[in-house]
């Protein structure tokens, strides 16, 4: 008997019983699903922060504080950025940007919000890559340099602040003091961190009103410097002279180490990519793990199938079955059960990852590798799991087998 | 052409031995009519399924055609099953899903047979039986004598040599089996040889010859019509 007529076989049992199959698929319909939906939004995640990183460029260099070698101190600070501002210590340097930050209660005529305030330096936002602006101005220098009261809000924080009215000019107040509204920001729109509810006002400002933290040597902290090189490639000799500056800034012996930690895009994007593969990596086994809870439904069933038929193959044997043709049958029985519930699960997983995408505003990417990974993961499960049951078959006595009742 | 020589057949049930066959020596010509009877549990069906190849004995040795068949792999068996022989139950055995044609066509198919060329000697079978009209019907839509004839059909279609029945008429009334038994006298005068269980001694008398078994051994051996008894060493 030729693999056809096994195949052929094969179908006509599973459709003389068409709900067992079903539910028998259900379970690698799951997995699969699961599996598909997992991957391809990590990947659509994965993909869109990468976008994001590399659209801001990877001239962009963040300096972040690393207290546990400061003594507790914050070790940043506004002499550290201009000490960084000068092209003569930091010719690799174009701009150098820094932020002060911590969490206010906002309030607006009797509406209030919790939401992250920072101090920035006039050119935070061009460096920063928020140069859009729904109404109004950003900072200037002379905000800073006056310590004015004025805010910049977040799009999120100012729909939040002013649900009906135009916010410029408008007064709102942070811990007791009154700012006026000189600009909002357009969306951003970002996958990474929402910074849509933060509000911006000059460093000078924060540093005065709000956060008055100080280094070990006294002078005002910041909570972040960002620092644009002047080129691409001078971008790694940029990362030394900051290095190089900063150390001396904060007279670091030899033998210790920096009390500050730098980042640039071009690690950022190597630290997302370990992070979300891990994560993809991490959900996927997850799925994995219920295909082959799936596959052990089919090895399950299977096996009650061979019994219940016992009879079945006891005929088929006695009018000349070889071994090979019952262990045919019931192999491509599971095969088949577990490549259609595997087609099905990649639709469905297809499905579900794009309302999913939609909902979170993510995007899905969903590669021919998963598709061929996961059907043929699918396959295997079925000629896994269909091996021990098809060969329990295929070894009956076909005396015994007619004899069973 | 069956020769048996000092078959016996032992099932270990536990620490205990059940001798169902007890050394039977039998030898049955191309062309024979036989009959097989004795009491319940003589041994009778597990004769026949050694005869049928559907079972090796434990003993002894047993040619189908001049070939040694008591010491075959399982597949070898199932080829002489599906070639050579055609077997007949008591309870039918009838797939349950399966339509008369298939059902028929089925060892064709086992046999590597194409699909036109089966359904086609399928259809023939069924109409020898007297099934030309019931060749879609499932089993549950058919008596029990047209599902037995159907059984008939599908020992046939490969044309085999030998045609064995287990109490082929034992769930029948009599004229369903009448209608049985004359289709083993046509088969048998086509030179097919028959060999059928019964406790029927009626039902006997269709054969040309009578084989008595009692406790795993022949104890008679006789042409229909003039009687003679062998004698047996155990
Ligand atoms: N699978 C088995 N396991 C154990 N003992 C068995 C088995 N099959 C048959 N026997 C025993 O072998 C003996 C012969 O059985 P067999 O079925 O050949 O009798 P039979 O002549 O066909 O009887 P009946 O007329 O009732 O069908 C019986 O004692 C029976 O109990
Ligand atoms: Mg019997």
């Amino acid at each position: 008997m030729n693999l056809n007529e096994s195949f052929l076989t094969a179908l006509d049992s599973l459709m003389a019983n068409k709900l067992r199959a079903a539910l028998t698929m259900l379970g690698v319909i799951i997995g699969v699903a699961a599996v598909i939906a997992l991957l391809s939004l990590g990947n659509g995640v994965n993909e869109s922060i990468t976008g994001e990183i590399s659209s801001i460029g990877t001239n962009l260099i963040s300096v972040m504080p690393d207290r546990e070698n400061s003594g507790g101190y914050p070790p940043l600070s506004t002499a550290d950025v201009e000490a960084l501002s000068d092209p003569l210590r930091a010719p690799a340097i174009s701009q150098v940007a820094a932020s002060v930050q911590g969490g206010q209660e906002v309030i607006y005529s009797g509406a209030s919000v919790n939401t992250t305030v920072l101090g920035v330096t006039a050119n935070y936002f061009e460096v920063n890559n928020m140069t859009e602006f729904q109404s109004g101005d950003g900072l200037n220098q002379n905000d800073l340099d006056t310590s004015a009261r004025v805010v910049v809000l977040g799009a999120g924080a100012a729909s939040d602040l002013f649900p009906e009215e135009y916010p410029i000019s408008k007064s709102i107040k942070i811990n007791g003091v009154s700012y006026e509204v000189i600009g909002v920001l357009e969306e951003s729109g970002s996958a990474m961190g929402n910074t849509d509810d933060n509000i911006y006002l000059p460093l000078s400002t924060a540093q005065k009103r709000l956060y008055p933290d100080r280094t070990r040597s006294g002078e005002r902290a910041v909570s972040g410097i960002n620092v644009q090189a002047a080129s691409e490639e001078l971008a790694e000799a940029a990362q030394e002279q900051i290095t190089e500056v900063l150390r001396d800034q904060h007279d670091i012996i030899y033998a210790a180490d920096d009390d500050f930690t730098i980042l640039s895009q071009a690690e950022l994007l190597d630290v997302f990519d370990t992070i979300t593969a891990t994560m993809t990596a991490f959900l996927g086994s997850i799925a994995g793990i219920s295909l082959v809870v799936g596959g052990i439904g089919i090895m399950n069933i299977m096996l009650v199938s061979v019994t219940e038929r016992t009879r079945e193959i006891g005929i088929r044997k006695a009018i000349g079955a070889l071994k090979r043709d019952i262990l045919a049958q019931f192999l491509i029985e599971s095969v088949v059960l577990s490549l259609v519930g595997g087609l099905l699960g990649i639709s469905l997983g297809w499905l579900i990852s794009s309302v999913a995408g939609n909902m979170l505003g993510v995007p899905t990417v969903m590669d021919g590798g998963t598709v061929l990974l996961s059907s043929g993961f699918a396959a295997a499960i079925g000629l896994i799991f269909g091996i021990y049951p098809a060969w329990r078959a295929a070894g009956l006595q076909p005396i015994e087998a007619l004899r069973y009742e | 052409m069956i020769e048996m020589r000092n078959i016996t057949k032992t099932y270990e049930m536990g620490t205990q031995a059940v001798h169902a066959l007890r050394g039977v020596d039998l030898r049955i010509e191309e062309g024979e009519f036989l009959a097989i009877m004795g009491p319940s549990g003589s041994g009778k069906s597990t004769l026949m399924n050694i005869i049928g190849c559907l079972d090796t004995p434990t003993g002894g040795s047993y040619s189908l055609d001049d070939v040694d068949v008591s010491q075959m792999s399982d597949d070898d068996l199932a080829r002489i099953r599906n070639k050579r022989v055609g077997f007949v139950f008591q309870q039918y055995n009838l797939l349950s899903r399966t339509t008369a044609v298939k059902q028929v066509a089925l060892p064709l198919m086992y046999a590597g047979v194409g699909r036109r060329e089966r359904i086609r000697r399928a259809q023939e079978a069924l109409q020898a039986v007297g099934l030309g009209d019931r060749m879609d019907h499932r089993p549950d839509e058919l008596s029990g004598g047209q599902q037995q004839r159907a059984a008939i059909a599908r020992a046939l279609v490969t044309q085999p040599s030998i045609i064995l029945a287990d109490e082929p008429t034992g769930n029948l009334d009599t004229s369903s089996g009448e209608e049985i038994l004359e289709i083993f006298k046509e088969l048998n005068a086509q030179d097919i040889t028959v060999i059928f269980v019964t406790h029927d001694p009626e039902v006997a008398e269709y054969a040309k010859r009578t084989v008595l078994l009692r406790d795993g051994l022949i104890e008679s051996d006789k042409q229909n019509g003039h009687k003679r008894t062998m004698e047996h060493a155990s």
